[in-house]
């Protein structure tokens, strides 16, 4: 017998749709050098991890990017990426504030606060004093807070036992789909007509349910609505719990896909209100603000 | 602040509701903290450094089951926590 071998095709390489932007900015109008007081927020999440330095009170830079394995190398990861930024050392910060899931990880900080009372500080300054009603849709936990002019929460909850209304579903589905993540919002748009949620209330049922809907002609746009609609429905339940109030604002990675945001704001009969922060860096910036205070305290 | 410790899942809404208002400078001398008898309530300073009552973190995600004992499906009249609770700062949503 003389079989020709042939070697195996390499694989291709494998894209990662689910992958999100990373960024680094820092405000060049302002000099941290003549500032009296410099804060620092860090949140490490479970899916990214956001630096945000605040100088006398107000925001001056910060780096958002994926947490690693590990809760205190990404903690500093985080910071040194913003510092590299601006020529800043850890030595020129006066406070750092840990938030997050791995908030009792980061070495360097001074203080730890949950990223509930964060979310609230954050989105206070981010989107003013009328902010009352807050949902922050995070990598793998979902939360709803109300908070009073100051940014006090005064009424919360959080839903962290499942995934289903989370970034880490949405990046799911993007994966499953082969459509970057940040077109998924858009894309859910472009179909002829309403779809039905996706009726199942877990991340990998929904994932087999998703499957099945391809299988049954479904075009990815109409699957991507029906998921977009299923995490709608979702967080609006969460909200309803506590309420909702005008002054409604968004925080979290999923506040940037206007295929679940617009969804919301359908359901809720509300529109959510408007920032030009990044919307993913609310809890650390709630963080640097809560440090600012301290610091002040401390030095008054 | 009410805080809600607990979840939502395919079976239903578990959360434990804590009105911190009334928590703070607690009259019922910590009453729940013996009261449950899984032992779930615990005090800790919160971010605005106000001492008061919580859910311990690794039972905010078996609520339903953990409360099962307090809660027969033949029915109930009152809760050891709430009862327990004089301030009314206890209330379960399900």
């Amino acid at each position: 017998m003389n079989a020709e071998v042939t070697a195996a095709p390499t694989a291709p390489e494998k894209k990662e749709f689910w992958r999100w932007q990373e960024n680094v900015w820092v405000d060049e109008t302002k000099d941290w050098k003549t500032a009296k007081i410099i804060t620092c927020g860090i949140d490490v999440g479970s899916v990214s991890s956001q630096a945000v330095l605040v100088v006398d009170g107000e925001l001056y830079g910060y780096n958002s990017m994926r947490t690693g394995n590990n809760s205190p190398d990404s903690a500093k990861n985080a910071l040194q990426g913003v510092m590299d930024k601006c020529g800043m050392k850890l030595e020129d910060i006066h406070f750092v504030v840990g938030t997050g899931y791995g908030r009792v990880n980061v070495p360097f900080a001074h203080k730890a606060i949950t990223e509930i009372a964060c979310h609230a500080r954050g989105a206070n300054y981010m989107g003013g004093n009328g902010v009352r009603t807050i949902l922050d849709m995070g990598g793998q936990d979902c939360k709803a807070i109300h908070c009073d002019e100051k940014g006090k929460v005064t009424n919360f909850l959080m839903n962290d036992k499942c995934a289903a209304g989370t970034g880490r579903g949405m990046e799911v589905i993007s994966d499953l789909m082969q459509i970057p993540i940040a077109e998924l919002g858009p894309r859910s748009f472009d179909i002829d007509s309403d779809v039905e949620a996706v009726s199942s209330v877990c991340v990998v049922f929904a994932k087999s349910e998703a499957l099945g809907l391809l299988k049954a002609g479904y075009t990815k746009n109409k699957v991507i609505a029906a998921y977009c609609q299923a995490m709608a429905e979702r967080v609006v339940s969460l909200l309803e719990r506590i309420g909702v109030e005008e002054g409604f604002f968004i925080t979290g990675g999923i506040a940037k896909n206007p295929g679940v945001v617009k969804r919301i704001e359908k359901l809720l009969g509300i529109k959510a209100m408007d920032t030009k922060i990044d919307s993913q860096i609310a809890g650390a910036l709630g963080a640097a603000l809560f440090g600012y205070t301290l610091q002040a305290k401390k030095a008054a | 602040m009410i805080a809600n410790y607990g979840y939502k899942d395919g079976s239903g809404e578990y959360y434990i509701s804590i009105d911190t208002d009334k928590c703070i400078g607690c009259t019922a001398d910590r009453a729940c903290l013996t009261a449950c008898p899984k032992q779930m309530f615990e005090i800790i300073t919160d971010d605005y450094d106000d001492e008061v009552a919580w859910i311990k973190k690794p039972n905010c995600r078996t609520l339903a089951y953990d409360c099962a004992d307090c809660k027969p499906s033949g029915g109930y009249t009152s809760l050891p926590c709430m009862t327990a609770c004089t301030p009314g700062a206890i209330k379960h949503s399900w």
